[in-house]
């Protein structure tokens, strides 16, 4: 195959470590895998005792997260047969639909919000870091450092001037409160990446493009903007997935109009306690996107984890 | 930004005088790209930073806004720093801190020297074990409450079928002595990929050459192992541990889901504890003062930690 090298492995310990990971990897999956198939159970399956693997899969629980339901009388519910086979599932108990739940509006939100955000960090971002490559900046070093260590703050301890500044401001609960917020939170370490990345070209592209008779603007839209489109990707990948993710801002400056989805997947509640298929059914909607984004684009985004942490 | 009136006017312009502007607009550039973002940050970054600070010294409470503020000089502090509670937080989160970073670089590390031995597919499965780092920590943490139900969840249940126990006699969340083992047992899980990552970083970077000097002294692989990989992984080993230190002292969103701090206060760890002091208890000049004793330790336990980090690389 390739030509004997020292410092290639044996077989036999290939064959080992593969099987170690691949043990680890299906172990590390059996919580997620679980709760993708508690959204397919009835309430009844959900809570049996001991944990059914093999049961009767339904929709149920999505239908319960997308909707509300209200009690109905024997006589209208006779009188009303049912439309749809939602509606069709939500009559085993008796029950009508009474409209849209909440959940499709706050899905909503943490897509608003989680793009608007990662758009503003990428576009300020990139300006930014560009300045902080190619100029000389005042204490630029010493001013990212600074701001980067901000960040080790508890996002609770950040959140309390915030909710006073917000409050005054008439941006709590509010998407622009919430896309200025994470871009704040995000921005520094954007410029951060995106710095390193950018650095990365060569300044003779540029100096070429300059003689030319390129502008400074133009030579870094057409010269360097294509250059760095990688690390412009990974970034924001990683700006989108923090916002996407975000639950302590979200949960002390959020209550209805601008509340994302995970302040508000815990809180599904069912008939007589938690409605654990539909949680499981919210919980899968919202991971899903990541986990299939995480893998169409592994690639770009574990070069960017270590790369973003080793730099600093 | 191909059309705008400032690059119009260049290309106008007589290439002795643009050469002049160019100059010029180098600086007013600079400012024009980087002036949002310094905007944004101190607004959202160092504004409140200094108003923590300030409202630290107060006995405000957000939720009497039109109430007189008094100065209360140092008291919030000195009220603090004295309370035995506190001390209790500080203990949980050590306690938190110390566990999940020593299962993490070790469970970390093995996988990312396994992972290193190239074999097939390695790629695909590593970024299979990467999942869970890249969820919603709140959506974990409510979703692992449900595996760690006693009787109806998983983890009992799987816990169970080993040790031979009753599902039911034993509650994760439930009990005193278990509650701060079952937030380590989701950190790990969740976490343990990053480490991995780093390491794996640390693992690549290493020459070929080095063994293959190694090999050619005839040292022992066992001795390979230890006078080669790990010092030279170590300071990406270190870096892992400084960021996997920073979050977990920051813990909230996890934690708050699992266990909400519960039972009593056994996990109720610092951010949780300052969430009810200023949301919950709306002592926001105490919280204020609270807020920034963690801000200074963890900034100065992190510039020790640095330090130490930079003699290491440097040998």
């Amino acid at each position: 195959m390739s030509s004997f090298s020292v410092t290639e492995p044996s077989k036999r310990s290939k064959w080992f470590a593969g099987t170690m990971v691949v043990i680890y990897a299906l172990v590390t999956m059996v919580p997620l895998a679980w709760i993708m198939l508690t959204g397919f159970k009835s309430p009844a399956d959900a809570i049996s005792y001991p944990p059914k693997v093999v049961f009767e899969p339904t929709l149920e629980g999505y239908v319960n997260l997308f909707t509300t339901r209200t009690r109905q009388t024997p006589e209208f519910l006779e009188a009303n047969p049912p439309q749809t086979w939602y509606e069709e599932i939500v009559r085993e108990y008796d029950m009508v639909i009474a409209g849209p739940s909440k959940f499709g509006e706050r899905f909503l939100n943490s897509v608003i919000i989680g793009f608007g955000s990662t758009f503003l960090s990428i576009f300020l971002g990139t300006l930014a870091a560009y300045a902080f490559s190619r100029f000389k900046i005042p204490f630029a070093d010493d001013l990212l450092f600074f701001i980067l260590s901000t960040r080790m703050m508890p996002p609770i301890a950040v959140a309390i001037p915030i909710f006073l500044m917000y409050r005054q401001l008439g941006l709590s609960d509010t998407h622009l409160g919430m896309i200025l917020l994470y871009t704040g939170v995000n921005i520094s370490l954007a410029v951060w990446l995106l710095k390193g990345f950018i650095d990365e070209i060569p300044l003779e592209y540029e100096e070429a493009a300059l003689i030319d008779g390129y502008t400074r603007f133009q030579a870094f839209y057409k010269v360097v903007l294509p250059q760095a489109a990688t690390g412009i990707a990974s970034t924001a990948i990683f700006c989108l997935i923090f916002a996407w993710n975000e639950y302590a801002f979200a949960v002390l400056l959020t209550s209805g109009t601008a509340q994302t989805a995970p302040p508000f997947i815990p809180t599904i509640i069912g008939v007589g306690g938690l409605d654990w298929p539909a949680v499981a059914a919210g919980a899968t909607i919202f991971l899903l996107p990541v986990m299939i984004f995480t893998i169409l684009l592994r690639k770009h985004l574990l070069r960017g984890i270590t790369f973003g942490a080793v730099r600093k | 930004m191909p059309d705008t009136p400032a690059t119009r006017a260049a290309q106008a312009t007589p290439p002795s005088v643009a050469r002049k502007i160019k100059g010029l607009s180098d600086r007013a550039i600079a400012w024009i790209f980087v002036g949002p973002t310094i905007f944004l940050l101190l607004a959202i970054n160092i504004f409140p930073l200094i108003w923590t600070i300030r409202l630290s010294f107060t006995d405000f409470k957000a939720n009497r806004a039109g109430r007189e503020i008094k100065n209360v000089g140092l008291r919030n502090y000195e009220r603090i720093l004295t309370d035995s509670d506190i001390w209790l937080n500080m203990q949980a989160t050590a306690h938190f801190l110390f566990w999940t970073i020593f299962f993490q670089v070790l469970i970390g590390f093995t996988l990312a020297y396994l992972i290193n031995k190239k074999f097939k597919g390695n790629d695909l499965w590593t970024t299979i074990i990467v999942l869970p780092m890249m969820l919603s920590p709140a959506v974990v943490g409510n979703f692992w409450k449900f595996l760690y139900q006693p009787q109806i969840g998983l983890f009992n249940y799987v816990i169970a079928f080993f040790t031979g126990k009753d599902p039911s006699s034993f509650e994760m969340l439930g009990s005193v002595q278990l509650a701060p083992w079952s937030i380590v047992i989701v950190d790990t899980w969740m976490w343990t990929p990053f480490v991995m990552l780093i390491c794996l970083a640390g693992l690549r970077s290493i020459p070929d050459y080095i063994y293959e000097a190694a090999e050619v002294d005839r040292a022992s692989k066992l001795r390979q192992f230890f006078t080669i990989t790990i010092p030279m992984v170590l300071p990406f080993l270190m870096l892992a541990v400084l960021f996997r230190g920073i979050e977990n002292f920051k813990m909230f969103d996890l934690v708050v889901q699992l266990t909400g701090g519960g039972p009593g206060s056994t996990t109720e760890l610092t951010s949780i504890n300052l969430k009810r002091e200023a949301f919950e208890k709306w002592r926001t000049g105490y919280a204020s003062a609270y807020a920034i004793i963690l801000f200074v330790t963890v900034f100065g336990l992190a510039s020790i930690y640095v330090k130490a980090l930079n003699k290491v690389k440097e040998r």
